[in-house]
């Protein structure tokens, strides 16, 4: 069960990725990368982590596609532009497939995993506030700080300057 | 049928990591090929999804959690890293007119 659920998902998560990159209008790519994201979660669940797979639908579906979204309306750009591409890249892609492929070909010949440990506890939320709270406060504390000068950042960079202001 | 998928039944850590790596690769060659600034930025989004991804896998496999811990914070740094990053492009647009990455070419010259 869990098996074909692993290829349903990753299928669905490529795929759409694929799309993501493929599509001429912006729009359709960020209903894509919403798409991906609902794979992605999938699998997260599929890894015992369903707590990480609601916080990720609820911050990207939520916040950040709708964000991409929100901006794609607003500047309004001429859907459609697909330039062809030059011989150099198709070039460079190619080679850099191939070695993508030599990667995951040596990954899976020649790897020496860990083996699974036998009995794993599903991660609840109590182990996530144990970890958070007492090995991880400093990280939490700074990253909350790192959120408030992100805030102050969009601030400073979406005021409009006049210019009388500026001189 | 992929071998390495053929290879193993029960699907482990290779498994994970091999649709990482190629989320990782479509991420990639998307930044690379696209030229619009706001695909190009979706594209580094799948980047970050796709090393979330092998944390995940990696925190599974090994039975410890840390991974999904560090998974939370990458979902906080990406969520400010948009904010930022779209208000940079309005900021852009407000300014060239274009999100056009061919046509943002003014340090060049």
């Amino acid at each position: 069960m869990s098996d074909t659920l692993f290829i349903i998902l990753s299928v669905l998560t490529v795929a759409t990725a694929l799309l993501v990159v493929l599509n001429k209008n912006a729009v359709n790519a960020a209903m894509f990368l919403l798409l991906s994201l609902v794979g992605l979660a999938g699998l997260f669940v599929l890894l015992d982590a369903p707590l990480l797979a609601f916080v990720l639908i609820l911050v990207y579906a939520g916040a950040v596609v709708a964000l991409f979204l929100f901006i794609i309306m607003l500047l309004d750009t001429t859907p459609g532009r697909f330039p062809a591409f030059k011989p150099m890249t198709i070039a460079a892609s190619v080679l850099g497939a191939a070695l993508l492929a030599l990667g995951i070909l040596s990954l899976s010949e020649r790897a020496v995993l860990p083996l699974p440990p036998k009995a794993v506890a599903v991660p609840t939320m109590k182990n996530y506030a144990e970890q958070l709270f007492t090995t991880y406060l400093l990280p939490v504390q700074v990253v909350g700080f790192m959120l408030l000068i992100a805030m102050l950042g969009v601030i400073v960079l979406s005021k409009k300057y006049t210019p009388e202001e500026t001189k | 049928m992929i071998p390495l998928l053929a290879a193993a039944p029960a699907y482990g850590l290779p498994s994970y990591l091999f649709v990482s790596a190629l989320l990782f690769a479509i991420g990639f060659f998307g930044v690379l090929l696209r030229k619009n600034t706001l695909v190009i930025y979706m594209c580094l989004e799948l980047m970050l999804l796709a090393s979330t991804l092998a944390l995940v896998a990696f925190s599974k496999f090994n039975g410890t959690l840390d991974g999904n811990v560090f998974v939370f914070f990458i979902l906080t740094i990406a969520a400010a890293e948009v904010a930022v990053g779209l208000a940079i492009i309005v900021a852009l647009f407000r300014k060239r007119h274009t999100i056009q990455v061919e046509e943002l070419n003014q340090l060049k010259h």
